[in-house]
């Protein structure tokens, strides 16, 4: 209709030509990778700083297996008495004590520091030592000490799933989990973000006073509806927005940083890896990664993305604008917004559970039930999910998102023209009731 | 010839009702005052006229036909609550609103720079309305409500916010579009501009209908045989002349002449009152009393509410 046409392009235009929305739009992209700059830097920094920790070794059989790695560098007392040896972490400018007692077996080790140690240097040493005591116990049963060099405890589990032709195809858990996570936060977000903008729209226009003018020249519907598809569009230009700049800003990066191989690499060796093995790993690592992004359902996933995308933001949008209807300015939106705003963030504690089960019966009902289902279900569908749970979900969503604007729009077309009133909710039921 | 039609309107809220069995008749080509106290239930009236809202019972009649939400587009509508969008800019604006209304950019554009040229305003066409005063955008407000050039044109309270050198232009214009043969539904608290305006008026107290009809015939209607008369002399002396006859209800000085409100009883006539006066001074001149509208008004409400 060409009135909604009309509301649409200015209710679109008014915010895309918003300086917030152009500076947000650029800003937070550049935010992200900032941010994602930082924590890596910050992490270069910490492995750069080694820690000595002086070792007094009563028993004396440790001295060979305790090697140095990067951030941890061993050095060793003359078996001296443990009260000498905790004076000599001030005094050796030393970041720990490790004391091995005589016999390990019935007595405990210490680390004695003057600041909480940190778990990572915890577990390297705890893996040396278990280490030696594994080789010492293995070689007095009488095990060749060949065989236990042999004994590779490194372990890789490839995920391989099998489709009903039988076809074997690379899975990923993680694949799945990062895409259905990402997704599912995209439109948490976006309905939260988007939602408030229309409620925010409906209370500015009845501020202004701005209302009354436009319900004579067009039904209230008409102007909900036009605000609410207007958001959305804004919605989506500032999303593909971010995937383009996304996109440039992932190939500049790539360019800036050189290729990733070198990293990889970089990984490997660190891990103390043969070097004829790297190179299978390198193989496997790259397949391990492309693969199974590969062959997720993608047509599904964004399908569903978009589906879910639109569906959830209609349906909590004009739940937004009801109660944008019902206020007169934004403080009074508190006892209203906590319906709404609970299923919302209840849905992404939610998508965490699903994360670790995505066919679990919490997984299933909170992506049929609608008001949770566009998040929830986003989560799961990297997965798999059956054809009817997703076509009973999406068909309740549609359902119920007529029912929340035919509702939202009763409440806002009452609400929107009475001034200086506060509400409650038992006045929001007779309007609904009301014949208007 | 009746231009807009009212019938048995009633309209109940959830607490109260806002009109109760209230029809009127609106003529056409005249200016129509629709007058009450707050809370009357004009603006429930006037939104029903203007499509948004639906009465419980009753209708309306536009040109003749059952009013329906295409006559909206022949309507202009000044709510007394107005407002514009802050942000955007005045221009695009009167472009929007106008369009709403049904017209087409181009033919928009065309006489909204008329009436920008018109008010003296063109400089305001790219500024954001936060930048403009109250009163420049009561200004942009009206000029948005007539320039679809609707046959029925509904003021509430179009005269706040401006300074008496605009009320008069604005005056002007809307006995121009009465010339021009638009129907005018004018509602306001400010009986003087009613007295100068109106051809018609309606009064709603407590949501029904108290009184309509032809300003000049309610006047007639409600004058209460109450004279002026101005004379020279003793004030003492005729005063205690009053018989039964007559009641002094005021007097003043008014350019050397003393001024004697005085109400006829039992059926006196002005003649019989001149007569008795005659011995007492001398007598300048004398003239009936027309209760203003503002006096109509006091008294129909005050009398309904007690």
């Amino acid at each position: 209709m060409n009135k909604i046409a009309l509301i649409i392009q200015r209710e679109y235009l008014a915010r895309v030509r918003n300086k917030t929305f152009i500076i947000l739009t650029l800003l937070a992209p550049l935010l992200m990778v900032g941010f994602i700059a930082v924590i890596v830097y910050l992490s270069t920094l910490k492995s750069d700083k080694t820690q000595s920790i002086l070792v007094n070794d009563h028993s004396g059989i440790f001295k060979e297996s305790l090697t140095d790695s990067k951030t941890v560098k061993f050095s060793f007392t003359e078996n001296v008495d443990d009260e000498i040896a905790k004076k000599l972490i001030t005094e050796g400018n030393y970041y720990a004590l490790l004391i091995i007692p005589d016999t390990i077996s019935d007595k405990r080790l210490e680390l004695i520091s003057e600041n909480q140690v940190n778990i990572s240097t915890k577990l390297y040493i705890s893996k040396l030592i278990e280490k030696k005591l594994r080789y010492d116990k293995l070689q007095s049963m009488g095990v060749d000490p060949k065989v236990i060099d042999k004994v590779n405890p490194e372990v890789h589990i490839r995920t391989i799933k099998i489709n009903k032709e039988g076809k074997e195809e690379i899975s990923s858990a993680e694949a799945a989990l990062g895409i259905g996570y990402v997704s599912s936060f995209l439109i948490y977000m976006f309905i939260f973000i988007y939602g408030a903008m229309v409620m925010r729209g409906v209370i500015e226009e009845k501020t202004n006073r701005v209302v009354e003018i436009i319900i004579s020249s067009v039904k209230p519907f008409q102007l909900m509806m036009g605000k609410i598809i207007g958001v959305a569009l804004v919605a989506f230009t500032q999303l593909a927005l971010w995937i383009i700049f996304g996109v440039i800003i992932m190939f500049a990066a790539q360019s800036f940083m050189g290729d990733t191989g070198s990293v990889q690499e970089q990984v490997l060796q660190s891990q103390n890896m043969a070097p004829e093995m790297q190179e299978v790993m390198n193989n496997t690592a790259f397949n391990d990664i492309v693969a199974p992004i590969m062959n997720l359902p993608v047509f599904s996933i964004l399908f569903s993305f978009v589906f879910y995308f639109i569906g959830g933001y209609l349906l909590y949008a004009s739940l937004f604008a009801a109660i944008g209807g019902a206020v007169d300015n934004e403080t009074d939106t508190q006892q209203f917004m906590l319906p709404i705003t609970m299923p919302l963030i209840l849905s992404l504690i939610v998508a965490q559970t699903v994360m670790q089960n995505p066919e679990g019966p919490a997984a299933f009902w909170f992506s049929i039930v609608p008001l949770t289902s566009p998040v929830v279900m986003m989560m799961r569908i990297p997965y798999g999910v059956p054809a009817w749970e997703l076509i009973l979900s999406m068909a309740l969503l549609v359902l119920t998102f007529i029912g929340t604007t035919w509702l939202a729009a009763k409440i806002y077309r009452i609400g929107i023209l009475i001034y200086g009133k506060k509400f409650s909710y038992k006045d929001l039921w007779m309007w609904l009731r009301f014949k208007g | 010839m009746s231009f807009l039609e009212i019938k048995n309107i009633s309209k109940n809220f959830v607490n109260h009702q806002a009109l109760n069995d209230v029809s009127l008749s609106v003529p056409e080509g005249k200016i129509f005052g629709l007058l009450g106290p707050n809370g009357a239930g004009k603006t429930t009236l006037i939104r029903i006229i203007n499509h948004i809202t639906v009465p419980d019972s009753g209708e309306v009649w536009f040109e003749g036909k059952k009013l329906d939400a295409e006559h909206v587009l022949q309507i202009g509508y000044l709510p007394e609550e107005r407002g514009l969008y802050k942000k955007m800019k005045t221009g695009e604006q009167a472009l929007y609103f106008a369009q709403l209304k049904g017209m087409k950019r181009s033919e928009a554009m065309e006489k909204l720079k008329y009436w920008f040229q018109k008010f003296e305003i063109e400089s305001w066409w790219n500024k954001k309305v936060e930048e403009l005063s109250k009163g420049m955008q009561q200004k942009v407000q009206f000029i948005v409500t007539i320039l679809h050039e609707p046959k029925l044109l509904i003021f509430d309270e179009p005269f706040s916010g401006f300074d008496p050198i605009n009320v008069n232009i604005l005056k002007e214009e809307i006995l121009n579009l009465k010339k021009n043969g638009s129907t005018i539904i004018f509602s306001t608290h400010n009986m003087a501009s009613v007295e100068e305006l109106c051809d018609n008026i309606a009064l709603i107290n407590n949501s029904k209908k108290v009184l309509d009809g032809d300003v000049n015939d309610i006047k007639q209607q409600f004058k209460q045989n109450v004279y002026d008369l101005h004379f020279k002399g003793s004030f003492d002396k005729f005063s205690a002349s009053v018989t039964a006859d007559y009641k002094i209800e005021s007097v003043r000085q008014e350019n050397g002449n003393t001024v004697c409100r005085v109400k006829l009883l039992n059926g006196t006539t002005t003649n019989q009152l001149l007569s008795g006066m005659l011995q007492y001074g001398e007598i300048v001149g004398m003239n009936e009393v027309i209760p203003s509208i503002n006096d109509i008004f006091i008294q129909v409400v005050e009398g309904e509410n007690n």
